[in-house]
């Protein structure tokens, strides 16, 4: 379908950009990969005065090494991490749940931080985010710049803490060098939004379960991390028998969707089997 | 003479039976082609259609003040300003003499009867002024209550048309008993209940939504003597018929052509709301008007498919005999009867005994309207459906015999040698060979290597189990007989015409009646007849869609290019021969009937003297020196209506893998092996052939449509009805056996719906296959995770039960049955 009239505005700083945010306010909406804003125009779902297009801004693009951090320009694309040997070495999680993200087409054309930003709760980097302990770091007014956890920066569905002329510049990792990862993608086609999703990534000391994190994809209005569970897993083997113990309660508290993919009730089982098969997974085991 | 001697060449390798790639597709691969919405006139304006968001309503008033005045608009209407010349979309197919048929008029004037129907069209000089336009028309509706459900509508509580009085289209039956080709299925079933074995089932054909890759498109041009309307459409011939009937257009004012068409699978066999509003607006404007569709509208406006309950109760001796099959069929029509419409499932009515011998069969079917997108036909039409029942049952029957479900196919089919044979429901096979295809496809398969691992798996309760389903189907092909057609009250005929240009440079204009959009008629068409004329396959051109250049045609569908349209292609081949050997004999100086003609040249018999077909045609197109009385030409044309149909079969088989613990199932293995008589393009078959397996196995899957409770179609983009990619997909082994159809002479039986058919019921068979062992018999499709694992729960959670008696099964909250009458597979 073929959208509303807008205006097109293409900065080429984040300084510029956030003074075109000022300018235009609420009328503006802002580009990234358009995944999933062009859709959203194209149906009318939604019909801004005016598109501020980051496409053009250098400083935004690629990843980095900072000390004991990775730093991933927010219009990095997903394919652009993929390719990254930093990333897949350091953050092997957010490699693995990338990989799973619809086809090679959206792949090459989406970006992360533009997933982060857009918030769906069924989409792939939202978990590994919150489970590899990301900082993401947000652009305001005059220079200004903040930094939020990935805890706090999922507010609900589709509203995350960048705020009303902010914008997300840069997705820092702690490094999780040598942890093993694996993010568990339940769907019915290939190129389909997360049924649930579960990404996990380990260190093991000994056979045993020395630390783990584990993020829920679609189980709620944002993506969840099953802490209970994390702490659960520590210090356990890598076995069925005693991830299955551990794991069990992972879908207490959660509050997914129920649509014609599955239930909530079929999501919560989903999200149990899956995770069990992620930590493992992700041990090695 | 080069060219003889090159065919002479060749004469040992013929065209038909080569691979060769298809000539028409670098065009269309690059795009860089045809297609409608490539069409560019001087001029053209551009339009978009206002929807109802309703599913049933009616409409008090259109304001188009705002949208009229819009920048870049020349004209908004609505359905009452293009009441007297917009036409009607009319059914083909009134299956009965009392139906019901509600007006479809392209544009609502005053009652809508489904979410999507077209209430006002906007004309403006870009697409998206006039896309910007349609927002802005003001629409009040008075918002009527809506029936959606198939069972509901049957109640007639609340009507889709409430003029009609009745949500009842049509009632049709075919009983054995009463045609004489059976037995009475009643008694048959009463005997069965005393001594044998009754199976009974009811089986959902959800709805699906044909997903051609090119969206629809329409472009009118009323500038000339002739009206010229460019459609991607399957069935330009048929979509001129219907303009003329309806519009007051005398067809002699209407050429239609059908460029480049990208995809069907009878989703474009229709004339639609869309086209007829198209000439509409165009005629009252007088300027070329251009309307593409998005995909969300082919979503909501373009036909869907299948959408039956089917009530089945099968009648068998203790051994697995089958004795009845009486079927009770619901069909939904949607708002509209469509083009073939409430035919569709007709068209499954000698499809359910399939290639068994049963000794009496009922087939009793009811059309109903429902406040939904209208059904028509969609790749395989009416058979699938019956396909999917016929090989459900006999792998229930098997499961209640307690054999393995080939052994009792074995049991019931037609044999080999009782070919021809004249089936319970009256339609006459005339070959086959069900022994062959289903050997080859075991061995291929490594069927017994597979049921050891299923058993396997199964002692160990391996958390992976297995399934094998098997689906040994035929499906009637080749539509269709004229007088057939016309005892079943459609209101055509089923003939088909070609014609055969000889060209004075040697190269050969072929013109088809039937209209491509994806098969490959180009370079199938140019075997046939390099072979039959003895030309270079490069020097024939196959012309096609357009009814200027192909005045004649009854167009694409149901397999019948091939059977009835390449049939007619040789029989013009024959009859330019004919023509040809009375200049060739004229030119050699001999008598006709001693001229043979072979591998492009005219030989006289018992000398070498002879003379290629190229040098005939220049010949006769200089005139210079012809036998007196004979006509300056050697084309031909000729119609041909076949006697029968044809009855393609093949035995598919799948291994499929469940997960019980997320009921997510993977395909292991795919191997079928189709009899579709002679082939004259391996290559194309396999395409067809992958193809259609990849759609039948979506059936089975992912596919399917769901409404909410307001009619509103949630599944109304590709985010949620769910489409597979190749990625979703296994690489399938296909093979064939060939028993040559004897109703036309090339032996041809029709391939684009083999697959389609045939692997639907496969993959469900395989999955329950699988999960037997669970007390599971049945699963709602698309089989989707969420269904396969609440089965095998439930199943599970009936105590003392594994594998559970087969019969009967009507009860209430039977498990996998209705989900309106059990909780079981209900969609939240």
């Amino acid at each position: 379908m073929i959208p509303a009239q807008f205006d097109y505005v293409a900065p080429g700083s984040v300084e510029e950009a956030v003074a075109a945010l000022a300018e235009h306010g609420d009328e503006a909406k802002v580009l990234a990969g358009g995944q999933s804003l062009l859709p959203i125009l194209r149906m009318r779902l939604n019909a801004p005065g005016v598109v501020i297009d980051l496409g053009r801004i250098p400083e935004l693009q690629g990843v980095t090494e900072d000390g004991d951090h990775l730093v991933i320009g927010a219009m990095t694309t997903y394919a652009a991490v993929l390719a990254s040997e930093a990333v897949s070495t350091h953050a092997a999680l957010l490699s693995k749940a990338i990989a799973t993200v619809a086809d090679p087409q959206i792949r090459h054309r989406g970006t992360v931080g533009g997933a982060l930003v857009h918030a769906d709760p069924a989409g792939d980097v939202g978990a590994p985010a919150l489970a590899l302990g990301a900082e993401l770091v947000i652009a305001g007014s005059g220079g200004s710049t903040r930094t939020v956890a990935a805890e706090d920066f999922f507010e609900d569905l589709f509203t995350t803490a960048v705020g009303e002329g902010e914008l997300l510049t840069q997705i820092r990792i702690p490094k999780h060098t040598g942890w093993g990862a694996h993010y568990e993608k339940f769907v019915r086609v290939s190129h389909q939004w997360s049924i649930v999703g579960v990404a996990a990534t380990v260190r093991s000391e000994g056979g045993s379960i020395a630390e783990a994190r584990v993020g829920l994809t679609n189980m709620g209005s944002t993506p969840l991390r099953a802490k209970a569970v994390e702490e659960a897993l520590v210090g356990q083997p890598a076995t069925d028998e005693a991830v299955r113990a551990a794991v069990a309660s992972v879908a207490e508290g959660t509050n997914p969707p129920s649509d014609l993919n599955g239930d909530a009730d079929y999501r919560k089982h989903l999200a149990t089997v899956l995770t069990r098969r992620a930590v493992l997974a992700a041990a090695g085991a | 003479m080069t060219i003889t001697e090159d065919r002479a060449a060749d004469a040992a390798s013929p065209e038909i039976g080569k691979a060769r790639r298809r000539k028409e597709d670098q065009r269309l691969i690059t795009g860089r082609t045809r297609w409608t919405d490539n069409i560019q006139l001087p001029g053209m304006l551009h339009l978009a259609m206002v929807r109802s968001p309703f599913a049933h309503a009616t409409i008090s008033s259109i304001d188009v003040t705002e949208a009229k005045a819009a920048s870049g608009v020349i004209g908004v209407f609505t359905g009452e300003d293009l009441k007297d010349i917009q036409g009607v979309n009319i059914t083909a197919w009134p299956v009965s003499a009392e139906q019901k048929t509600p007006d479809h008029l392209p544009v609502a004037v005053s009652h809508v009867a489904h979410a999507g129907e077209i209430v006002a069209v906007v004309a403006a000089r870009s697409a998206a002024a006039a896309r910007d336009a349609a927002e802005l028309v003001d629409v009040d509706y008075a918002e009527l209550p809506a029936v959606l459900d198939l069972k509901e509508a049957a109640k007639d509580e609340v009507l889709a048309h409430p003029d009609l009085g009745t949500n009842t289209s049509a009632v049709w039956q075919l009983d054995s008993a009463g045609q004489g080709s059976g037995g009475d299925v009643e008694e048959a079933i009463a005997k069965a209940r005393e001594s044998g074995i009754v199976i009974e089932r009811e089986y959902r054909q959800q709805r699906l939504i044909p997903a051609f890759m090119e969206p629809r498109s329409t472009v009118v041009d009323p500038t000339g003597e002739q009206v010229t309307m460019w459609s991607a459409t399957q069935v330009p011939h048929v979509l001129r018929f219907c303009i003329a009937a309806t519009t007051g257009l005398p067809e002699s004012k209407i050429r239609v052509i059908a460029p480049d068409v990208g995809g069907g699978f009878g989703g474009k066999l229709q004339t639609t709301p869309e086209e007829f509003a198209t000439l509409a607006v165009a005629r009252k404007l007088g300027k070329p008007v251009k309307y593409t569709e998005t995909r969300s509208e082919t979503m909501v406006s373009g036909h869907h498919g299948r959408d039956q309950w089917q009530k089945l109760t099968l009648a068998a001796e203790k051994d697995g005999r089958v004795t009845a099959l009486k079927v009770d069929l619901m069909a939904d029509l949607g708002a509209y009867a469509a083009l073939v419409g409430g035919g569709v499932p007709v068209l499954g009515a000698w499809m359910f005994n399939s290639i068994y011998k049963f000794d009496a069969y009922q087939f009793n079917l009811t059309n109903y309207y429902t406040n939904k997108t209208w059904v028509d036909a969609y790749r395989g039409a009416g058979r699938p459906e019956a396909t999917y029942a016929i090989e459900r049952l006999m792998d229930e029957l098997a499961a209640e015999v307690g054999v393995d479900p080939m052994e009792i196919r074995e049991k019931n089919w037609i044999t080999h040698d009782e070919f021809p044979f004249t089936t319970v429901a009256g339609m006459t096979y005339d070959s086959g060979n069900y022994e062959a295809a289903t050997e080859k496809a075991k061995e291929l398969f490594g069927y017994d290597e597979l049921r050891a691992e299923q058993k396997r798996r199964r002692e160990s309760n391996d958390p992976v189990q297995l399934g094998i389903g098997i689906s040994t189907f035929t499906e009637m092909c080749g539509l269709a007989p004229s007088r057939i057609l016309g005892a079943l009250n459609y209101g055509a005929g089923g003939w088909e015409s070609a014609s055969i240009r000889m060209l004075a440079t040697g190269t050969v204009e072929v013109i088809t009646g039937v209209s491509p959009h994806g098969q490959g008629h180009e370079t199938a068409w140019s075997q046939i007849v390099a072979d039959k004329l003895g030309v270079p396959f490069e020097s024939v051109e196959v012309l096609h869609g357009d009814t200027q250049i192909a005045p004649k045609g009854m167009d694409t569908y149901g397999s019948r290019s091939l059977v009835v349209g390449g049939e007619a292609v040789v029989r013009a081949a024959d009859k330019v021969i004919e023509k040809a050997k009375v200049v060739a004999a004229h030119l050699l100086e001999a008598s006709v009937d001693d001229i043979e003609f072979s591998a492009g040249t005219f030989g006289v018999k018992g000398t070498d003297k002879g003379i290629s077909m190229p040098e005939v045609a220049i010949a006769t197109w200089t005139g210079h020196n012809l036998p007196d009385g004979v006509e300056p030409s050697i084309d031909a044309d000729a119609t041909f209506d076949p006697d029968n149909f044809s009855f393609p079969h093949g035995t598919h088989l799948c291994a499929m893998e469940v997960d019980t613990e997320t009921g997510a199932t993977k395909m292991r293995k795919y191997v079928c092996v189709d009899d579709i008589g002679t082939i004259i393009n391996p290559l194309i078959v396999e395409g067809q052939v992958h193809g259609g397996l990849v759609q039948g196995i979506a059936q089975a899957l992912w596919e399917g449509a769901e409404y909410d409770e307001q009619g509103t179609l949630v599944t109304g983009s590709f985010v949620d009805y769910t489409l597979p990619t190749s990625a979703d997909t296994i690489s399938f082994v296909t093979d064939h056996t060939v028993s040559p159809s004897t109703y036309n002479s090339l032996g041809t039986k029709g391939v684009g719906e083999a697959g389609c058919i045939a692997s639907t019921p496969a993959v469900v068979n395989a999955i329950v296959d699988a999960v037997r062992q669970f007390g599971v018999n049945d699963i709602l499709m698309p089989c989707t995770p969420e269904r396969v694992w609440k089965a095998i729960e439930k199943g599970r959670s009936v105590p003392g039960e594994g594998e559970r008696d087969a019969q009967p099964h009507f009860d209430e909250g039977v498990p996998n049955q209705d989900p309106g009458a059990a909780s079981e597979g209900s969609q939240a």
